[in-house]
């Protein structure tokens, strides 16, 4: 039995990235059953009961609701964008640690003709495979709720989705690669995915928050995710404005993706 | 199984040792440290195409790192280190590409069942899917882990994991298979089936290199070995010559009653070339036990129980790197 092995002497970033395609294939495969609940479901709970139940009490609308016709049409993109950021910290927090200390697939990984970057971007696809799917289902199972003004809107959200997931899938990615301790994920949530969700105006306008709390807000990366979204699927796009929103988020996906290959690298390049 | 190697180590070729046959890993004066801790001194290590080659030493004697640095996933820290012909610095993939490694802790995925973890892996290499499934089949055989196949790598006992790596490793058909303590953990059935795999590869022409702290290993399959020690090679040889070397043909051991023997070693020195005192036994290192044992009968002293054998690898080894514990 003849084994093609291909030269391995400049075989392309791209095509090592694809080898590991059967790999990802095949755990989705096993694994996706158990992330259906929370990818699919779990949104749509918020949605049901933040959206349609807590909205039908709240009687505001139109300027109190940065434009939005009702509350739900105004938390929905919010609930999208903040479950985007969950879903892709959720696949760079344990996964990747499991794969570094646990499994120790990627020690398994390194030693073939792979290297760093080309894991870390096979795993970062797989990454935007998930947020792509979870927010298909979300936008789609919205569509019913009538909160988008326009079809382009709601691609564009989508869009704006698979940016949010790269941006913070990447950073807590570098984060998790150097982490000693699992204890570290606990910080990530208390000190950061869950604030975020709370106050990067997901679920209110960040004009309700005092002045120093709402620049504070500004600055964050969820907000930048939900005001883009928003604008979008509110069909009230302000191009400049969103400009900023798209290149904090791609400048931070650039930033995480430097610091996840420089930190896996370090961290099993020893 | 391993029949397409007509072209093994053609990079290798450039490189060709004084017996003309090629140099799979060549290393001149290797270093690696870790911040101030020097795990690996300066070494010298050259092997062949073909050859069975050993790196025995105690634990931290800085085996594993200089594994690590072989199999192009750890940079030296100074030094020359050429593998299959190629710098690993600037050539890793292509070096990791020609690569078998079983490494130490097993790598097994355990969200991929028995056969997936070779297929997958086969992938890496960039091996077609068809080829790879058709390898990955035979290879299981060879491992004799066919009726496995759809089991998770979780339920297998720890010698079926380590035949599922040796197989792995295997999936791209190396050039140089590198094992590290191929065999610790396992019981001596489970030591026994993998020994014998690995004597077939030998077989088929693979090259070898592998680390362990069993000797017994080592007799087994290696044709070449280094003891290394704290960083640094201490002796090289086949296992034959080593003994010669550093230790005596036969060993006679004597037991007396516990707390004696410090005091019977001064009357028995002259019967040996070297006389080593143990808390439960004296042994005497010499030519020829059975004699060594008539003088100390003649001197009247009576041993609860006596042993003549051969010398071993054993006593060279903690002749060369000591008694004392390792931690």
């Amino acid at each position: 039995m003849a084994v093609t092995v291909p030269p391995a002497t400049s075989p392309s970033r791209v095509a090592l990235v694809l080898r590991q395609a059967a790999y990802w294939v095949t755990v989705y495969r096993r694994t996706w059953k158990g992330s259906a609940v929370s990818s699919f479901l779990t949104p749509l709970l918020y949605v049901a009961a933040m959206g349609v139940l807590l909205g039908g009490y709240i009687d505001a609308g139109g300027a109190q609701l940065e434009g939005a016709p009702s509350y739900l049409a105004f938390i929905a993109p919010g609930l999208l964008a903040a479950h985007i950021m969950q879903t892709a910290a959720g696949e760079v927090m344990w996964p990747v640690y499991g794969m570094i200390k646990w499994n120790k697939t990627y020690l398994g990984m390194i030693a073939t003709p792979l290297g760093i970057s080309d894991i870390v971007a096979a795993h970062l696809m797989f990454v935007l495979f998930r947020v792509a799917t979870t927010s298909v289902v979300f936008l789609a199972v919205l569509g019913f709720f009538d909160v988008y003004t326009s079809w382009v809107g709601a691609v564009g959200a989508f869009l704006v989705q698979l940016l949010v997931g790269l941006a913070f899938g990447s950073v807590i990615y570098g984060y998790t690669a150097g982490l000693s301790s699992e204890a570290g994920f606990t910080v990530v949530y208390r000190l950061g995915v869950i604030p975020l969700f709370l106050f990067s105006g997901a679920f209110f306008p960040i004009e309700n928050l005092s002045a120093p709390l709402e620049w504070l807000a500004r600055l964050t990366p969820l907000w930048h995710g939900v005001d883009l979204t928003r604008m979008l699927t509110l069909g009230k796009l302000d191009l400049a404005t969103a400009a900023v929103h798209v290149a904090y988020l791609a400048v931070m996906s650039a930033v995480g993706w430097w610091w996840s290959v420089r930190r896996l690298k370090r961290r099993l390049i020893v | 199984m391993l029949e397409n190697r007509t072209d093994t180590a053609e990079a290798a070729e450039a490189a060709v040792s004084e017996d003309q046959s090629p140099v799979m890993i060549r290393a001149r004066g290797l270093r690696k440290s870790f911040g101030d801790f020097e795990a690996v001194r300066g070494i010298d290590v050259e092997v062949h195409r073909g050859e069975s080659f050993g790196f025995l030493g105690p634990n931290g004697a800085g085996k594993s790192s200089t594994m690590r640095m072989i199999a192009a996933v750890s940079p030296p820290t100074s030094g020359e280190l050429t593998i299959l012909g190629m710098d690993p610095a600037t050539d890793g993939a292509a070096i990791r590409a020609r690569l078998g490694v079983c490494p130490q802790e097993d790598t097994l995925d355990s969200e991929l069942n028995v056969r997936e973890n070779l297929v997958v892996y086969g992938r890496y290499f960039g091996i077609p899917k068809a080829e790879v499934v058709a390898r990955a089949d035979q290879l299981l055989e060879f491992v004799a882990l066919t009726d496995r196949a759809k089991a998770k790598v979780e339920d297998l006992s720890g010698g079926m994991k380590r035949r599922l790596t040796i197989a792995r490793s295997l999936i791209n058909n190396p050039d140089l298979l590198l094992l590290d303590e191929p065999t610790t953990g396992l019981d001596p059935q489970a030591r026994h089936v993998l020994w014998d795999q690995l004597f077939r590869l030998k077989h088929q022409g693979v090259t070898l290199v592998l680390t362990t702290h069993y000797m017994d290993e080592a007799e087994q399959l290696c044709d070449r070995l280094v003891v290394m020690d704290g960083g640094l090679i201490v002796a090289e040889g086949s296992p034959l010559e080593l003994i010669r070397q550093h230790s005596t043909r036969e060993v006679a051991e004597l037991r007396f009653g516990v707390g004696e023997h410090e005091a019977l070693a001064a009357q028995v020195e002259d019967l040996a070339e070297r006389v080593e005192v143990l808390p439960d036994r004296l042994l005497l290192y010499t030519h020829d036990g059975e004699e060594a044992l008539a003088k100390v009968n003649e001197r009247g002293m009576r041993p609860a129980a006596v042993l003549v054998r051969r010398s071993t690898l054993e006593d060279v080894f903690l002749r060369l790197t000591g008694r004392s514990l390792v931690d």
